[in-house]
């Protein structure tokens, strides 16, 4: 018998790592745009998404992967909307990983230009979890509250734009959009921010233009 | 939450590094958790001695060593250790900081056994 000390030094999400940065690599050549949008339950995603359908409807091409526990009900709303979408259920699972999303990548149509991931509603889990997603989005909805940012650090730190979503609550809930967004520059300087909302149709053009401008310098190699 | 899909990862590693060592069994698995990693020591800790069982780490021990947050300002060079909340440089104020340490989970070191005898 012989013991033995083995240097490792191995990211756990080294993997995961690995399999988005291919997935990354697949959908750059492909000149897709993929999003992963990142907030708690309920803070507006697939009506965001539902809306942004709407958006592009005629002039973009667009698809959605779907990211919940349980259900198709997501999915069958983006459908709904005449846009190819995947439903990834996750059992139990509290974040979307690499592998999952690698998995439907093959069904993804590849004349595509936007390729939305809607991750399984969690503030916390799915910030360490790349995607293979050119952009990152975090939404923040009034209900919640504008003191989120400093409570969930890790996503907004992790993120490219920030979606206060949902502002047509304001008049009835305690939530200041310009505190909630000088809260999430503090964590993440150069954070775009986008005052939205998807029911009133509120900011929607400026969040599809942002995508539009993002796709440009992803196919002109500038990404 | 995530912790039991981060021990997974980890067991694959250890599975790997035990047929390339061809090791009998693993016995300490020392682990550097950071402190921005959205990983919780104690759930790590659970989730190991769950999946542990009847593995070839199945009487291995887990060490967590904690690794606090760094940063380096890109302005004005400092370099200071502390905790979320505002990323600003403490030196200048400025808010073009570079995360270098605390936001990845790595396995350092394992301590394995083998059959065969030690290594001239």
């Amino acid at each position: 018998m012989t013991e033995k000390e083995v240097i490792v030094l191995r990211d756990l999400l080294g993997t995961n790592k690995q399999v988005a940065a291919e997935i990354r690599k697949e959908l750059r050549s492909r000149g897709i745009l993929a999003v992963n949008l990142l907030s708690s339950p309920g803070s507006g995603k697939t009506t965001l998404l539902e809306a942004l359908a709407e958006r592009y409807r005629g002039r973009f091409r667009m698809a959605v992967i779907e990211g919940d526990i349980e259900t198709e009900r997501d999915a069958e709303r983006i459908r709904a909307k005449g846009v190819p979408a995947w439903q990834i259920t996750t059992g139990g699972a509290c974040h979307l990983e690499a592998r999952m999303v690698g998995k439907v990548l093959g069904g993804v149509p590849a004349d595509l230009d936007f390729l939305f991931i809607e991750n399984v509603g969690n503030l916390v889990c799915p910030a360490s979890f790349d995607l293979g997603e050119e952009l990152r989005c975090v939404l923040l909805s009034a209900p919640e509250g504008d003191d989120k940012p400093k409570k969930y650090p890790q996503a907004f730190l992790t993120a490219d734009a920030l979606l206060l979503t949902k502002l047509d609550l304001v008049p009835h809930v305690p939530f200041d959009p310009a505190k909630a967004a000088e809260e999430a520059l503090s964590i993440k300087p150069g954070l775009r921010v986008f005052p939205v909302s998807a029911l009133r149709g509120q900011g929607v053009d400026e969040l599809a233009g942002y995508f539009v401008e993002a796709l440009g310098r992803l196919r002109s190699g500038r990404a | 939450m995530h912790e039991l899909s981060l021990v997974a990862s980890l067991f694959e590693i250890l599975e790997e590094k035990a047929r390339e060592h061809r090791a009998v069994r693993i016995t300490m698995v020392r682990l550097k958790v950071g402190e921005l990693s959205c990983a919780v020591p104690e759930l790590l800790e659970s989730a190991f001695e769950t999946y542990k069982k009847e593995t070839i780490a199945g009487g291995a021990r887990l060490v967590i060593e904690e690794v606090p947050v760094r940063f380096r300002c890109r302005d004005c060079g400092a370099d200071r250790a502390g905790k979320e909340g505002t990323f600003a440089c403490p030196s200048c104020g400025g808010r073009n900081v570079e995360l270098l340490e605390g936001r990845d989970i790595v396995i350092e070191r394992i301590e394995l056994e083998t059959d065969g005898p030690p290594a001239a």
